[in-house]
């Protein structure tokens, strides 16, 4: 890729992924004929700047997660590259990702289904700094977390059971930020979520990022969130990014037709 | 068809979960129910045809035109379910039988309740299921009716889920968050759907949700849960505007802290 990463506002770029593909070959139909492959991914190049925000967005389908995989080093591309302040990031034994798992931090869209029910709030905060090895008082890193993201430090021995929704979503946040890593990316972060604990974990979300000087991926098809949140958007369709550029100018005067229709269906408020 | 429900009690396991609800549905009307996770709206609807949970107690009345629905027997309560009340659930992934094909799934209202008065042969049975399927939107009728739920995509899924509860031509529809599971495009078509085949045919419709912009498109009248408790019913507008109970005020500021407004 020659061309320039996209639309980077000034920030200089901590992960820039170029020209990304995945295909897919689908089971075979007939015993006679290979299986179709489907372009999951096609061509796409996605950057985040150091401290920017940026927002994925697309209907089920699009490719917004496969993509956001291949960022992750979490699945092979078929195509192109992801660096990661200016190394390369390609998926393979976990040892040799552990410098780029130190920078990154995850958190999924449902945190019924993603804390393990039998481990301690302790435990699953925790966890990132063992399998990190990280260097320090694992304890005082993750009371000092827990504190951020507005939980207590009397919490840490109960389990997620005893946890409503937002609370366990900020024990997400708190495992996905205990190792202070650069680039937050989050699936869906909000859309378990009830209405007023989304306003909630916006704002935590927003306060962490300034902060921490945290550089943040937002993939949601939540059009409010990454207009809160997102200095620049990214619109996906059928495994291709179709626009791109900052937020106001995309959601308010989008370009291209599938864009125009997303922000259409979004239900508003009168 | 007409709903009046007068208080309305659930209770399970010594817990209070619904607690002296009352509220009416006029024939024709969109009725919504709003509030958080654990306010009581599912269970609420659920119960009105004996389907919360075997641990749940449900005292109070609902009178569906004139056939109280509390008490009821199981028996009496089948004649009711997907005949003159018809449900839409949250997941229509789990809503379907994966095993049955989509013609067989639509039409199994028809053949449970339809089969006393006309009895259908099984050509009949399939065109009616070839319509229906027409009559949601869904691509290629003929040939959809054949197909499995895991071919269709989750719109296309929900869609069959409207069919399937409105097969019988219900008066009441009883819709159970029938959009959370889908995106925006999507969400926005399925909306419009229930739009136009509710007020087509008439047919009233409580519509639990606890997204208040969804809610503004599709209903009249919206009663706010809180905690097993109505703490507030009026027009979708007035609430929006003018909120007085604080559950509602804070649930309109945090939706308009998160939510997409152009300007």
């Amino acid at each position: 890729m020659t061309a320039p990463s996209p639309g980077l506002g000034g920030s200089s770029p901590l992960l820039v992924g170029s020209g990304i593909g995945r295909d897919f070959t689908l089971p075979r139909q007939s015993l006679f004929t290979p299986g179709a492959t489907r372009h999951a991914v096609v061509d796409a190049s996605l950057s985040v700047g150091a401290s920017e925000s940026v927002g994925l967005i697309g209907e089920s389908g699009s490719g917004k997660s496969t993509l956001v995989r291949i960022l992750l080093a979490l699945a092979p591309a078929s195509a192109g590259t992801v660096r990661f302040d200016g190394r390369p990031v390609t998926p393979g034994r976990a040892a040799s990702l552990r410098w780029f798992r130190r920078q990154t931090g995850v958190v999924l869209q449902d945190p019924y289904a993603s804390l393990d029910p039998r481990m301690t709030v302790e435990a699953i905060v925790g966890e990132p700094l063992r399998a990190l090895d990280i260097a320090g008082s694992h304890r005082s890193l993750i009371t000092a977390m827990l504190d951020r993201v507005g939980l207590s430090a009397s919490m840490l021995d109960r389990y997620p059971h005893e946890f409503s929704g937002g609370q366990r979503q900020r024990i997400a946040l708190a495992r996905a930020l205990v190792h202070s890593p650069r680039l937050l990316v989050g699936d869906e972060p909000l859309s378990a979520l009830d209405v007023t604990v989304r306003a909630q974990i916006l704002e935590l979300l927003a306060t962490l990022r300034d902060d921490m000087g945290l550089s943040l991926l937002i993939v949601s098809h939540d059009i409010g969130l990454v207009d809160h949140l997102c200095d620049r958007v990214a619109v996906m369709q059928a495994g291709r990014i179709v626009e791109q550029g900052a937020t106001s100018a995309v959601l308010r005067s989008p370009e291209h037709a599938y864009t125009r229709r997303l922000i259409a269906s979004v239900p508003t408020l009168p | 068809m007409s709903l009046i429900v007068t208080g309305l009690t659930v209770t399970i396991g010594g817990r209070t979960v619904v607690d002296d609800l009352s509220f009416t549905v006029a024939d024709g009307e969109r009725f919504g129910l709003i509030g958080e996770s654990g306010s009581g709206k599912s269970l609420t609807i659920l119960s009105l045809l004996g389907l919360a949970p075997e641990a749940a107690h449900v005292t109070g009345s609902a009178v569906l035109d004139g056939t109280e629905l509390i008490g009821l027997s199981e028996e009496e309560l089948a004649t009711i379910r997907g005949n003159r009340v018809g449900m839409v659930f949250q997941d229509p992934q789990s809503a379907l039988n994966p095993l049955h094909r989509i013609g067989r799934q639509i039409v199994e209202p028809l053949r449970l309740h339809g089969g006393r008065n006309e009895r259908l042969s099984k050509a009949e049975l399939r065109e009616r299921a070839v319509e229906a399927v027409r009559e949601v939107g869904l691509p290629d009728p003929e040939s959809l009716v054949d197909a499995y739920p895991h071919q269709l995509s989750g719109g296309q899924r929900q869609r069959v889920g409207i069919a399937i509860a409105l097969a019988c031509r219900p008066g009441l529809l009883l819709a159970d968050e029938p959009t959370t599971a889908l995106d925006v495009t999507t969400q926005a078509e399925i909306l419009a759907l229930f739009e136009r085949l509710v007020s087509s045919r008439g047919t009233s419709l409580v519509f639990v949700t606890h997204d208040l912009a969804v809610l503004s498109q599709i209903a009249d009248d919206v009663a706010v849960l809180s905690a097993g408790h109505m703490v507030e019913r009026g027009p979708v507008a007035t609430l929006l505007e003018a909120p007085t109970h604080p559950v509602t005020r804070g649930l309109v500021a945090a939706a308009r802290a998160t939510i997409w407004s152009a300007s």
